[in-house]
Order: C-alpha cells, then structure tokens, then sequence
C-alpha cells in the first residue's frame, strides 16, 4: 500500500464554550513520521482522535488520502490507532485480539490467521498468541497493541503517548523499534507525546501545540535551534529566556538584566517587545582569572558578570545556577576528569556568542478568539 | 486479643450456621441405625409429586433468569450507554422492586393479571382473548423474574460502567461497531457482572418460598420442603432430602458463577480512563426509550400499585378496579397488628447490628492481620449465601429442638430470638460485603500512621479504621436490615406465634384469606415504607458524608449538538 498523505485544514474543534482545537492546519507528508508534541490539554490527543473519528470538528477538512473523511464513522475509517493503555480485550487471547479487526473485514479464515500471525512476528511476539494479555509484561503488551493495529494494514498508524506506560529503560529500547518498524513499513505514522525528548529523537517533523494552537512545525534540530517563540524554545529543550526589549538597533532593555548592548552580528531585523534566549549548553563560563586576561576578545560575544548561585552535577556536564543582576542564568560547562566544581559564590564572567542567541518578537500571549 | 475474636467468630458461624446445616445433611443420609444410606434419596425420586417439584423449581429459577435478564441487559445498557434523564428513572427503578419482597406482591399480580384480574378482563373485552401469564408457574416466573431483575440490573451496570471508554473505541477503530460491538466487547467485558447477577437471581428464585406458597404453587421444592417438615414432622426425611437438593443447587449456581468469574477479573478502568462514551438520543429515540422503560417501569411497579389499591379497597374481585375505598384496613392493621412492626424493628436492627458487628470484624481479620486460617472465616460467612431459608430454618428446628433458653422460660425455637439469629447469620454475607469494601479502600499507612504516633493496635480500630468505614459500615446495615425485613423463607418455618412474628409473618397470615388481603395489604404498604424510608434515609447520610459521591464528570456536550 501507497503511503498517504494526511492534511488538516483550518480545523476548530469546541467542547460547549471551551475551544479545544484552533485553526489547525498541518500537513503530513506520505510515510513521513510525524508527532504532535504538547503539555496536557494543548490538544494533541484530541487532534489524534479527531483523525481517528473519535471527534469531529466543528468546521475545517480533514483529508486522509486526499479523500475527506469527515464524515466518516471510526470504523470505517482505515486509520490504525493503538491507545495509549493499549486497550488490548481482557476477555480475549493475544491472538484473539490481533485477529479483531481482520474478523470485522471478514477476511477468509485462513487469510486471518496468517496476517495475525505476521502481526505478531512482526513485532518479535510469534509464539505468544495463546495468551492472554493480563500474562504479558507491559511491553508485550504494547507490541500485541501494536501488532493489532498492524494487522490491519491501516493507511495511518495513530499512536497516542505510545511509550508513557513504560519505564525508561524499555522506553529507549521501544522507541528504536518503533523506528525500525517504521523504517520497515513506511507507514504515514502520527504520535502523539508530552515528551520532548521522545519527540525530538524519533521523529521526522514535529508540530509543537499548546492552547489549542499549533506554535511551530518543523524538524526536530529547527525547533530546537530556531524556536519561533518563548513557548516552544521553553518546552523543546532548557533555555535561559528574557523578556525584554529591543531599541535602537542592539540594544535590548530587559528588566533582569538591564540594558545590553547586543553583539552587533546578531542584527535582528526588528524592534520592540521581544524575548531573547540562549540553552544552557552555549554559556561559557570564565572563573576570575582567566576573565581578567581574555577581557579583550571578541566582539562576537554578549558578556556578562556574575556569581555561582548552586550546582547541579549531571556528569558529562555541570549545570550552574548563576546570578546575574537581577536574573539566573543556567549554564553547563562540560566536566573533565578530576576537575571540582565551582565553589557558590564564586565570581565568574559569562560568555554567549552571537550565533548561539535567538531573538524573538514577542506575540500576544493567547491567540485571538475564535471569531 | 485478635484470635479470641476469631475463634468466637468461628465459634459462633459454627453453632448457627455449620452445625444446623449439618445436621440436615446428616438426617438425609442417615439411616435408623445411625448408618449411611441413599435410601431417603430414592424414595424422593421415587414419589412423582417430587420429581415434578425438582424440575418445576429448575424450570422456574431458569425462566426467571431468562426473563429478568431480557428485562436488565437492555435496561443496563441504556443507562451506561446514553445520556438521557431516563437514566435515573432507571436506576431508581432499579432498586424499587428491592424494598417490597416478591410475595407480598404475589396477591395483588394476581388480580391484576390473574385470569379474572384487570388486565385480562380490559383485554377480553376489546378482543375477547386472555393471557394466561398468572398461571401456576408462569405467575411464580411472572413475579420473580419483575422483582428479581434489578439485581442483573445493578451489577451490570457497574460492570460497564467499570469499562475504558478506550477498551471499545479500539474496536471501533478496527472496524466494529452496532450489534457487533455490544456482542463482542461491551457484553463479553461485562459478563462478569451479568454473571454476578444472573445466579444471585436463580439462587434467590430457586429458594424462594413465599411467592409459590401465596401463588398457591406448592409443587415446588421449597413449599414441598415447608410442607413436609410442617404437616408430617420434623422427622420426615423427605423434608431434609429436599433441603440438601436445594443447598446443592444453591452451592452449584454460586460455585459456578465464581468459577466462570476466575481470571476475570475485568477492572479495565485504568489510570486516566473514561468509561464507555455517552452518546446522544435523536428526538424519536428519546421518545422510543421513554416509552419502553415506561411500559418496564409500570410492570414492575404493578404489584405496588397493586398492593396499594388493595389495602384501599373495599372489594376488589372480578373488576379492573376496586368497588368503593376504604381506610378500614389499616385501622384494623394497627389495631391488630402494631406489634408485629414493631417486631420487625426490633428483630431486624439488631440482626443488622450483630452483622455490622461480625462484618468488621472478619473484615479486619482477613485484610489487615496474617491469622492462619483468615479465609476460612470469610468463605464460612458468606457460604451462608449458599444456604436457603427455609434449609437453616429446618436445620435451626433439627438442631435445637429442645434446647431451653437460659435466661427466659420455653424453647430456644420457639422465642423470637430465634429469627434474631437466623437473619443476622443469614444477612451477614451482605454486611461483610460492604465492610470489606469499605476497609479495603482505606490505605493501609493511615493505621501504620497511628501506631507509629504510640496507638495500640485496638485503639487504632476503634478511632481510626471503624470512624473512617462508618459509611460502608452503615450501607451494611441497612442492607442487612431491609434484606431481613422482607425475608420470608426462614420465617415463615420459625415463627410459632402472631404475637411474636414480625411484619412480613403478619403479610403472609393474612393473604391465607380472602377477607385478610385487605389488611395483608395494608401491612404491605407499611412494610415497604419502612424499608424505602430506611432505603433513602442510608442514600442520604451516606451521600452527606462523601463531599461528592460520584464526582460529576464534567458534562461535556458532544460536538455534534452544538449546531
């Protein structure tokens, strides 16, 4: 089967006075492996169900193939979700379960049997169909879950927090083979998670949602290095933020860190309000001494003064809580052996270089009302 | 301090409940010289009057289960399915037939669907035919099967209400739905509810003893038991035969239902689950179901009404309705019977007391101590549920014939301590029920909270787990006490005199007679209101204690109505 492509347009979806989903419009592309990355309650889960045909929209298309399923019920729609408590049937076998939705096609009997069988392969569980799901570890039951889905050969594989039930050890080993999986099958394939990092290492494109609103899509290193506002440089990754703004040029009037006189590489192309953000990762920390004798470097960097506020070790790296003037700023500085970490209150000057700063316009908080 | 309370327990579920019913069991196989013998047995099977009785009683208890579960299903699924007000019409509907026991009601069905009762007498008029329904078993189906059904009803509706909205939208999502989907998914993961249920209703159908009595249907073993211990003697073996056929039944229907149980224990609600979905009724729908759970809710309030209309009128035969009304028969009930009522209170509440009593204590012992032999104590308590009336009663006779009170003159069977004991032994299965649920609820670290702040593992219960159960503490008392207060089996067997009997005695005394219906039937009103007084009365403490008892979900209108 062809992969398909599946596209949302202008989508808005409200439970009574409470909008839950506007304006959405995206596009995934055929085969591509796409997720819906948000905190609870941005909509993700909904626009997931929506596709599946658990909800409608109240105005907007949603096309499946080209074809506009809005119309159509769930169960005539060829779009595989596994839920995300996987939603296998107590009262049945693991074969039994992946069989379903075959019997419900009215497959031949032996036709069931054999696809229900690759199912299971497919996911390294053949062997397993007599039991019941209640004897499975959590992760077979996600494969069964899977597997089930599978079976079907559905258009558009939905996975709704696929991996949250797992504990992390299983959920890196789970993740790879949901890629290789999708490798394998090329299957347009939509996920739906809270978890950045889940978002950020398996997927192709993500769309990052809060309120109801899509805030930026885009592949993952694009979200990361050019967040297009404070929520998604927030929620992708740690960031240092400022609120601040923009005047004349370079200079940036922020109530935290005063008036600074931005690099003049960074050139940022507009004025007014704006957020300015760095990832702890793109601070470099100079302790006193060395501060003194490299004072006369660049232009390219914005420097700041400031003292040790606490420390967290994290192994490759320590990440510093620093003070300066009225704002923190967190910084990692990569650890190498047998090198002690800053002592609280130690002076230390702190270097960011321009092409590691992103300014930001800052936009109204909420979106416009629905109107 | 824990194991003398045990062994009381265990003492006391000896003597009242595993002794009598062993001393039946024994009189069947026993022979004359203290031998074993099937002789008694064969004789039984021998006897046509008693084979017809044993398959009438499996036909009927079957029947019953048929026709109440064509009732419940469709209603259960309705209320979980739907959003519509009729849901609470249903519910309540639910747990009417529960406060007024099935043979009070007998009487009143009968003129209301008997062959000359109104029903058939409007029928025979606009097209000249009559339903038999009140013929001899098909009344005692009839009846049952009205008042048995919430039982199916309830424990369904929990049942699929206990099931993730997710476990079917998966199956949507693999292309089930309509019929399918119900057949399936939504009935197969609630089956284990519809079993619960389904063979409560055949033990309770299959050991009832007052409805075919008033039905006049004796050719049933329950009446055959009653009649035989009562007309030829306590010594008559046919009557303990009997007895040990119906503890078999009973014991085979529970055992099976457990056994069909095992593994299954769906609880498939999980974390962050909803339930199954509401869906919305188009206006014809609304209309259709109105129309139906109104046709179910009038025949299942028939025998209230019924009843009601009795205990009014001055004559009531070969009529649709009543002659003429009257006050007189409650003048009569109070005048001759005031006692009896409060005979009722008496016997049922401290029945109700001793089982809330017994109730919190096994519960403790089998969920918060490692006591050998814990279990036992609960399957010996609830195997009580196995037990029929009118078996324990015979067995009460058997047993203590003879035994003088200690305190008090006559015989230990013939005062009203006796009916004390049989309802607290036989109701304690409900009691236990309600205290294990609410014990298994409270978090264990709340008692390792007090011992580690210096209580005493005695004043741990009494101020911390007995104040923190008090609410399923009273749900079971309440059922313990209005379950006793319609129990008619055991009662009918040990009441000796009127002056002692309790209400439900005092109804069946007087539905004996044409000329005591109307009377009987005042009784009946009274009696079922005191049982929905004490119904609503437990509803409402227990729902002032919980700030909300059923945490509302937020009641989010589907998109499709927002047009």
């Amino acid at each position: 089967m062809n992969p398909v492509r599946v596209e949302a347009h202008n989508i808005r979806l409200s439970y009574g006075a409470t909008p839950v989903l506007r304006d959405i419009t995206l596009a995934v592309e055929p085969g591509e492996f796409f997720a819906l990355l948000g905190p609870s309650g941005s909509g993700k889960s909904t626009l997931l169900r929506l596709i599946a045909g658990f909800n409608r929209q109240q105005s907007g298309r949603l096309l499946v193939g080209g074809k506009d399923v809005g119309g159509v019920p769930p169960w005539q729609r060829n779009v595989g979700m596994v839920f995300q408590n996987y939603a296998l049937w107590p009262h049945m076998t693991v074969l039994g379960n992946v069989a379903f939705g075959l019997e419900e096609r009215r497959l031949p009997r032996d036709e069931i049997r054999r696809r229900s069988d690759a199912a299971l392969e497919l996911v390294g569980l053949a062997g397993y169909g007599a039991r019941r799901p209640g004897q499975l570890s959590g992760g077979q039951q996600q494969r069964v879950a899977l597997a089930r889905t599978l079976a079907i050969e559905p258009e558009v594989l939905l996975l709704d927090e696929p991996l949250s039930n797992l504990d992390a050890k299983l959920r890196v080993q789970m993740r790879q083979e949901l890629l290789r999986l999708h490798r394998r099958l090329g299957i347009t394939t939509i996920f739906v998670t809270h978890d950045q990092e889940e978002a950020m290492t398996i997927s192709d494109r993500i769309a990052v949602m809060d309120q109801g609103v899509i805030q930026q899509i885009g592949r993952p290193i694009e979200l990361f290095d050019q967040p297009v506002n404070r929520f998604v440089a927030q929620f992708v990754g740690t960031v240092n933020l400022f609120e601040g703004e923009l005047r004349e040029g370079t200079t940036f009037a922020s109530p935290a860190l005063g008036t600074l006189r931005l690099p003049a590489a960074m050139s940022p192309g507009f004025a007014g309000a704006a957020d300015l953000a760095f990832r702890p990762h793109a601070v470099h920390l100079l302790d006193g001494d060395a501060a003194e004798s490299e004072r006369a470097g660049d232009d390219e960097s914005l420097r700041l003064e400031g003292r040790v506020a606490g420390a967290e070790f994290l192994g490759e790296a320590v990440r510093y809580e620093l003070r300066v003037g009225a704002a923190t700023i967190i910084a990692d500085r990569p650890h190498r052996r047998g090198q002690d970490r800053l002592a609280d209150g130690a002076a230390v000057q702190v270097q960011v270089a321009a092409s590691e700063m992103r300014l930001m316009p800052r936009q109204a908080a909420t979106p416009a009302s629905d109107g | 301090m824990i194991v003398a309370v045990a062994i009381a327990i265990a003492a006391l579920l000896f003597v009242f409940l595993a002794a009598p019913v062993a001393s039946v069991v024994y009189t069947a196989f026993a022979s004359g010289a203290g031998g074993f013998t099937a002789e008694y047995f064969r004789s039984f099977f021998q006897i046509s009057l008693m084979r017809e009785s044993f398959w009438n009683s499996l036909h009927v208890a079957a029947m019953s289960v048929l026709f109440a579960s064509l009732i419940a299903v469709p209603l259960a699924y309705f209320t979980v399915r739907y959003r519509f007000r009729g849901a609470l019409l249903v519910q309540t509907l639910g747990v009417l037939p529960l406060v007024m026991p099935p043979f009070v009601g007998a009487v009143a069905m009968q003129l209301l669907f008997g062959r000359s009762g109104s029903v058939n007498l409007l029928l025979n008029e606009a097209f000249g035919f009559t339903l038999p329904i009140m013929q001899g078993l098909s009344g005692v189906i009839f009846v049952e099967s009205l008042h048995y059904f919430p039982f199916i009803l309830l424990n369904l509706v929990v049942a699929m209400r206990n099931i993730d909205g997710a476990m079917e939208e998966s199956a949507q999502n693999l292309g089930a739905s309509g019929w399918r989907l119900f057949r399936r998914i939504v009935f197969p993961l609630a089956l284990p509810g519809y079993v619960a249920g389904a063979s409560l209703v055949f033990v309770k159908v299959f050991d009832d003893l007052g409805t075919p009595l008033v039905l006049g249907t004796t050719n049933m073993l329950a009446p055959q038991a009653y009649l035989r211990i009562t007309s030829v003697g306590v010594e008559d073996p046919i009557g303990y035969v009997i007895s040990v056929i119906m503890i078999a039944f009973s014991a085979l229907a529970l055992w099976l239902s457990a056994r069909i149980l095992k593994g299954r224990d769906y609880a498939t609600l999980q974390r962050g689950g909803g339930g199954l979905r509401r869906r919305d009724l188009s206006p014809w729908q609304t209309l259709a179901a109105y129309a139906w759970v109104g046709l179910v809710l009038l025949l299942v309030l028939s025998p209230h009404i019924g009843i009601l209309l009795m205990s009014f009128s001055r004559v009531w035969s070969l009529s649709v309705l009543p002659e003429g009304f009257t006050l007189a028969h409650y003048a009569t009930v109070f005048g001759e019977s005031s006692a009896m009522i409060g005979n009722t209170l008496l016997y049922c509440g401290l029945a109700a007391l001793i089982d809330v009593v017994l109730g919190t204590a096994i519960a403790y012992i089998i969920l918060r101590t490692r006591l050998p032999g814990r279990q036992a104590l609960d399957w010996a308590a609830s195997a009580a549920l196995a037990i029929p009336g009118v078996v324990l009663a015979i067995g009460y006779l058997r047993l203590f014939r003879g035994v003088e009170l200690p305190f008090a003159e006559g015989a230990f069977t013939a005062s009203w301590i006796v009916l004390v004991v049989v309802y607290a032994v036989r109701r304690l299965p409900y009691a236990l029920r309600a205290c294990m649920a609410a014990l298994s609820q409270l978090h264990e670290s709340l008692e390792e909270a007090a011992g580690n702040l210096g209580a005493t593992q005695a004043r741990t219960v009494r101020r911390i787990v007995v104040p923190l159960m008090a609410g399923g503490i009273l749900a079971g008392f309440v059922t313990s006490f209005i379950t006793a207060a319609v129990e008619l089996s055991a009662t009918i067997v040990l009441s000796s005199s009127a002056s002692q009997a309790p209400m439900s005695y005092g109804i069946y005394l007087y539905m004996q007679s044409i000329a005591g219906r109307g009377p009987g039937a005042a009784l009946g009103v009274i009696a079922v209101a005191v049982v929905g007084v004490g119904t609503y009365a437990s509803h409402w403490l227990l729902e002032r204690r919980s700030a909300d008892p059923d945490a509302a979900p937020a009641a989010m209108p589907a998109a499709a109505t927002a047009l």
